[in-house]
């Protein structure tokens, strides 16, 4: 393959490569630009957003706003901030990411390795809840954590990213276990070992590359949701994204800015960090991966 | 009694029938070859032993018991795959300690068996690496290894040296057959390769279409194949099969293939009573030769002349093509002899060791 590129990079001429560049660094500049004004911003105080230019340097830095945003901004009844919601995220998604992994990974390795009648069936439809539109569920989804009696706390959130996000991890890691050989399954299972513990001692090992994927994926999605928190919380178990939006909207009087960039910026943070550390990961493992064949 | 006992087994996959009735019955310290074209059954058979796939009918026995019912890991059994399966997260050590922690064998004991069956193998200076790191030879052993360390009651081998290059797959062939000699330990293996059956078998299982089409010693399936297609799958180059027809005048039986009469020197009964028949007459290049290799041993060589097509050099023999009733034929001559395409040769046929098929069942005619 780097070969081919090289091959490519060898036939171009300097005009092309000059004009591929310019619109691949004006791309990364359109980009960029948001996140550069949020950041800008985010340490000017209030009047220098008002009176000034958005895209203009701080001329006084200061990271009032930061403070405010995390721990003293007006949401609901409390000057609490954000920090609270932030909490309540962080107790649904990695309960959520954890127990969608797990059973993904779990339904991946059944649907390929302990075939039963009817798998293609079960996986189909696995498949077909990826597709369904999240405004279809809200009633019914109500009515079940009614039923439940977890309607409105952090676990009935949890359940229902567990069960929305059961069906792209079931396809993750049954596309990636249908490829891993089944005569490793055959033989641990000469060699005396079960169900659980061929699962433990032979697949997850070797399944690092697609738990970070699922990882990535499962925690971007559910860490992002808006609908479902704004559906299904009550105050004391709003996500983020719902608190940030009761920020930026609710508040009454002065609209502050400064303390709004800092808030999405806060609310961004912990998935852009997801990427940074695993996404190193995902690259390592795919390589080990490729070089050994 | 037979160790191992397979009756009337029967196996299918949904609709698909893929052994239809087999009955195989092998002794102690016996070493079992299946052999068989790609997709006869031969690995769907060898799992059915182990118990990775469940039969249809019938019954498995091991040293008397009937193990039908038993998960594989208790059927004191251990396998080779063809892909050598090794868990990819493990190191050498702990690949073939695998089974024994599985039955919860003690650690100082599971390092004890493991350096003893790495000494057998020669596998001492690998342990500590993972199988990625391993040539192919290497991972072989290492599967090998996994095998021995259980100790079992019966070894199954599924092709197991099929992914080598030509120069190892004969030295690992070698090894397998002392490492048997030393162990005693009955075995099934399954190859495509017929001088790996040849040289290692006790007994040969030949597999077609789910059938067992004959079982015996190396030497009865090479020298009285039980149908034309054991003459023809086992031996290489394959057997020379011929139309004929069984003549008999003056009390001589003979049998005619286009123009030429060959003489039957001591008919049987059944061939006898086939005079005036069509017959599939066969015989291995080996046994048609140049007249002064002619085996002096046999009791009846008849020479006749034929007109070369084609001469191949293997370097030991050459392999000359000639017709026979306008169909290919294969001899074998000393590499010495020199024939060139075209010639006209006297090639002597050793009448001991020919072979008559009925045209329609295609069974051998005694
Ligand atoms: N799980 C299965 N479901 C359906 N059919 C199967 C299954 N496994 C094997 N078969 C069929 O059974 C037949 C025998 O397969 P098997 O693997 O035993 O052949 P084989 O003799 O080992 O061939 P090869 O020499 O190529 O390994 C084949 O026709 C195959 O398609
Ligand atoms: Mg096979």
């Amino acid at each position: 393959m780097s070969a081919a590129s090289n091959d490519i990079a060898l036939r171009t001429g300097v005009i092309t490569r000059v004009a591929i560049f310019a619109v691949l660094i004006l791309f990364a500049v359109y980009y960029l630009l948001p996140l550069f004004v949020m950041l800008v911003n985010s340490v000017k105080p209030l009047e220098e957003i008002r009176s000034g230019n958005m895209l203009a340097l701080p001329e006084v830095f200061t990271i009032a706003p930061w403070i405010n945003a995390w721990g003293e901004a007006q949401i609901g009844v409390q000057p609490t901030g954000l920090s609270p919601y932030f909490v309540n995220s962080i107790m649904m998604v990695v309960p959520a990411v954890f127990i969608a992994t797990f059973l993904g990974a779990l339904n991946g390795y059944v649907l390929t390795k302990w075939r039963f009648r009817g798998h293609r069936i079960v996986f189909g439809l696995m498949l077909f809840s990826c597709f369904i539109p999240f405004q279809i569920v809200l009633i019914p989804m109500a009515r079940i954590l009614g039923l439940l009696g977890i309607a409105g706390t952090t676990w009935g959130l949890v359940l229902v990213h567990v069960v929305y996000g059961l069906g792209f991890t079931t396809l993750f890691f049954r596309n990636y276990y249908d490829a891993f050989p089944s005569e490793l399954i055959r033989a641990a299972t000469i060699d005396g070992a079960g169900f659980f513990r061929i699962f433990r001692r032979i697949l997850l090992p070797s399944s690092g590359p697609i738990i970070v994927v699922t990882v990535i994926w499962q925690f971007t999605n559910v860490w992002n949701d808006f609908l479902f928190g704004a559906s299904f919380a009550d105050f004391d178990s709003q996500p983020m994204t719902v608190a940030l939006n009761n920020l930026v909207s609710s508040s009454t009087g002065v609209k502050e800015y400064n303390v709004h960039f800092a808030g999405a910026i806060l609310a961004a943070l912990p998935t852009l960090v997801v990427y940074v550390v695993s996404g190193r990961y995902f690259v390592r493992g795919l390589m080990a991966g490729a070089v050994k064949g | 009694m037979a160790f191992l006992e397979i009756r009337d087994l029967r196996k299918s996959f949904h609709e698909v029938d893929v052994l239809k009735g087999i009955d195989i019955a092998i002794d102690e310290g016996g070493f079992l070859v299946l052999v068989g074209p790609s997709g006869c059954g031969k690995s769907t058979l060898l799992n059915t032993i182990a118990g990775l796939e469940t039969i249809t009918a019938g019954e498995i026995r091991i040293n008397g018991r009937p193990v039908n019912d038993l998960h594989p890991s208790q059927r004191d059994i251990a396998m080779v795959f063809q892909s050598y399966a090794l868990y990819p997260n493990m190191n050498v050590a702990e690949n073939i300690a695998f089974g024994l922690e599985m039955r919860g064998v003690s650690k100082p004991e599971r390092e004890a068996a493991v350096g003893r069956v790495a000494d057998m193998l020669q596998i001492d200076h690998l342990l500590k690496r993972r199988p990625g790191q391993l040539s192919g030879g290497q991972r072989q052993r290492v599967a090998m290894g996994r095998a021995l360390v259980r100790e079992p009651q019966v070894f199954l081998f599924d092709e197991p040296l099929s992914n080598l290059d030509a120069k190892l797959r004969v030295d690992m062939r070698t090894e397998i057959k002392k490492l048997h000699q030393a162990l005693g330990t009955t075995i099934v293996y399954v190859t495509h390769d017929q001088i790996e059956a040849m040289t290692l078998a006790t007994q040969i299982a030949v597999l077609k279409d789910g059938i067992l089409q004959q079982v015996g010693t190396p030497d009865q399936v090479y020298a009285s194949p039980a149908n034309v297609f054991v003459a023809d799958f086992m031996g290489s180059p394959t057997m020379n099969l011929v139309p004929g027809n069984v003549q008999s005048a003056n009390g001589t039986t003979s049998v005619r293939i286009g123009a030429v009469d060959l003489p039957i020197a001591e008919p049987t009964e059944a061939l006898r009573a086939r005079a005036g028949q069509d017959v599939v007459f066969g015989v291995r290049p080996e046994d048609v030769t140049d007249v002064a290799s002619a085996d002096r041993s046999a009791r009846y060589v008849e020479t006749v002349d034929c007109n070369i097509d084609v001469v191949e050099p293997t370097g030991a023999d050459k392999f000359v093509v000639t017709r026979l009733g306008e169909k290919e034929f294969t001899a074998r001559v000393r590499s010495s002899e020199r024939i060139a395409p075209g010639d006209r040769v006297p090639l002597a046929f050793n009448m001991d060791k020919v072979h008559f098929f009925d045209p329609q069942t295609e069974m051998r005619i005694n």
